[in-house]
């Protein structure tokens, strides 16, 4: 069965000024899709999450979600379009003068009609669906990084979205933090539904969770692959992509010696 | 057999340059190389091994060597450096094991040549032009900013602004009964001093009640409402670049935004309403309290009567001064809290730029604040108040 696609970048182009951060992106994400945007550091992964999470305006191109243009539609289309995003962002972005049940019932008063009784209800669900059942009147301030990141998860699982965005999710975790997190993406991804598009470059998790990527190259300044983290690793011959997949193994030729 | 001393001790760090034959250079080292010694001066190495020339291989001998760090590290970069600019072939055996670890470590990846923009040197006209350019792109901003924040109070007028009530309530008590501390202290000095001004030249025709009037009308018509407006200036607008700041730091703005949440509504909106209605209230508390400092000159050191000096006051004060004090302390009160709010928006992404935002935040509501006095001035000039 053809895979229905659900987020489309066309000929897209990113800079800051004259700076050119990467140009002529086209890749698909499907629905459903665990699509992982990789690459080395800096390489504008995270600015491209920015371009399609409507922060940053492209200087050409489109980002399309079921067809719609999001950089052409209207305010109130692209607002529609917004609410169906959750967004984990690298450091939580947690509102800090807010608990974290406040945090999550921000969302749900801005887009539900629901009391505040049933919001605290609800925003209790989410954050015992991280494992932060208890920490309702925290501040953000008095919690973990890793916890963060789970509240911030939290936040963005707060209307059901269908499309969910993670910014280098594993930044700053333990490995088994980590590997929660990563169940957890795919739980997700199989509970609500969602399309999830993530920015990594965890190769721990790339393997764990992604069956769609696109791959943008610092030097060259546009991508250089898409597909399958798998097959890339097994079939893609560019020597860059190779290193980044097998850590280095296949330009040095031999493990480093522990 | 050249010798270089750095530190006279037993242990000092000693570079000598043996030359075996023409086409053989040996570097001995010696003792015990650290930085805490400071890294070694070797003006004779470009000598030995590029102007007397002739030199094809070097090799090290380190077998006085008693310890090493970086200093070293430091000065056999610069034998490595000239030996491949020079082609001299080097022979590391010498060397410690690790020293030769790092010295790989060190030139496993080549130098990024592009890394940095070459730095040119720009003509004057043209940093000139640059600079105005950057003003204009800066006025454009803060008339974006001041539409937005328009707009938002439209909706506001309209019940439609979006942000939290407890927001506004918090930031109430803090630019108003928080404040009232500094501006108590700053406004008995002010009076203080300007009814100590007065009085010296005063007293010299003996006219020293009126006194009472200069701190009267001074307070009410400019010093109230200006000294409330620069303390609010350094101490909320300050603050509020730094909160807005550091939120654009950690992203926060960008999640609301992505919630389809205007920051202008929700951030800016309950900053610039709390000031705006606790500055009046500021403005006249300031008043008092400079009438009060005043007072202290009047009574203390003029001895007039606190009777005298209350009814003179009283004679002194008017309405309409009164009123243009308050007038201004409105508007004062929104041009603080938008230059803070406006500068915390532009902030950049480190916490250097929040450091820089502060700063911008009290000098943009200064520059304004003392601006809009003189528009204050010439406008009441000509209405005759």
């Amino acid at each position: 069965m053809a895979q229905e696609a659900h987020i489309e970048v066309r000929d897209l182009t990113m800079a800051y000024g004259n700076f050119v951060i990467q140009q002529d992106l086209n890749f698909t994400v499907n629905r459903g899709d665990v699509f992982i945007i990789m690459g080395g550091s800096g390489c504008g992964k995270s600015t491209l999450l920015r371009h399609m999470v409507g922060l940053k305006e492209p200087e050409k191109g489109l980002v399309l979600y079921d067809g719609v243009s999001f950089w052409d539609a209207d305010p109130g289309e692209r607002k529609h379009l917004m609410r169906r995003f959750g967004i984990l962002y690298q450091s939580g972005a947690l509102w800090s003068s807010m608990t974290l049940a406040e945090n999550i019932g921000l969302p749900l008063s801005q887009y539900t009609d629901l009391s505040l009784r049933e919001i605290a209800g609800l925003a209790s669900l989410k954050l015992a669906l991280v494992g932060l059942s208890g920490f309702e009147e925290f501040y953000p301030s008095e919690i973990s990084g890793g916890m963060r990141k789970r509240a911030g998860l939290a936040r963005a699982m707060a209307l059901d979205p269908d499309i969910l965005f993670f910014d280098e999710p594993s930044a700053g975790l333990d490995p088994i933090s980590a590997r929660r997190l990563d169940d957890l993406i795919l739980e997700l991804r199989d509970s609500l539904g969602a399309t999830v598009v993530v920015v990594t470059h965890e190769l721990a998790s790339i393997f764990a969770i992604g069956n769609n990527s696109v791959f943008l190259d610092a030097d060259t300044r546009t991508m250089i692959a898409n597909g399958d983290p798998h097959r890339l690793l097994s079939e893609c011959e560019n020597p860059i992509v190779r290193e980044f997949l097998t850590r280095g193994e296949s330009a040095t030729g031999a493990r480093r010696s522990s | 057999m050249s010798e270089i001393s750095t530190v006279t001790d037993t242990d000092t760090p000693k570079v000598v340059f043996d030359r075996l034959d023409p086409e053989n250079l040996v570097v001995r080292l010696s003792g015990a190389w650290s930085i805490e010694h400071g890294l070694p001066r070797t003006p004779e190495l470009h000598q030995e091994m590029v102007s007397r020339g002739g030199i094809l291989r070097v090799s090290f001998d380190t077998n006085e060597l008693s310890s090493w760090d970086s200093s070293i590290l430091t000065f056999l970069a610069a034998v490595v450096d000239i030996s491949s600019k020079k082609r001299i072939e080097i022979n590391k055996e010498g060397l410690p094991e690790g020293v030769v670890k790092l010295l790989a470590l060190a030139s496993a990846v080549p130098e990024k040549k592009d890394a940095r923009a070459p730095v040119a040197h720009v003509p004057f006209f043209s940093r000139v032009g640059e600079s105005a350019l950057g003003h204009l792109r800066d006025m454009t901003e803060m008339v974006d900013f001041l539409g937005e924040t328009f707009l938002a109070f439209l909706k506001l007028g309209c019940g439609k602004a979006r942000f939290r009530r407890i927001d506004l309530m918090l930031f109430i008590q803090d630019c108003g009964a928080r404040a009232l501390p500094i501006v108590s202290l700053i406004s008995v000095l002010v009076g203080l001093i300007l009814a100590f001004v007065g009085a010296v030249q005063l007293k010299l025709f003996g006219a020293q009640i009126y006194v009472a009037d200069l701190v009267a009308i001074g307070m009410t018509r400019e010093m109230g409402a200006m000294m409330s407006a620069i303390i609010m200036a350094g101490r909320t607008g300050a603050s509020y670049a730094a909160q807005i700041g550091t939120m654009q730091v950690n992203e926060e703005v960008d999640a609301l935004q992505t919630l389809g949440l205007s920051p202008i509504e929700f951030l800016v909106l309950p900053r610039a309403l709390a000031l705006v209605l606790m500055m009046p209230l500021l403005c006249l508390y300031a008043d008092f309290m400079g009438i009060l400092g005043g007072g202290l000159i009047g009574v203390g050191m003029l001895g007039l009567s606190p009777v005298e000096y209350f009814n003179e006051t009283k004679h002194a004060i008017s309405l309409i001064g009164c009123l243009t004090g308050l007038i201004k302390s409105v508007v004062f009160g929104f041009i603080v809290a938008l230059s803070g709010c406006m500068r915390g928006m532009q902030c950049g992404r480190s916490s250097a730029a929040v450091g820089v935002a502060t700063t911008s935040a009290v000098v943009t509501a200064i520059v304004f604040i003392i601006v809009f006095d003189g528009l204050f001035a010439v406008i009441f000039d000509i209405l005759g108040i």
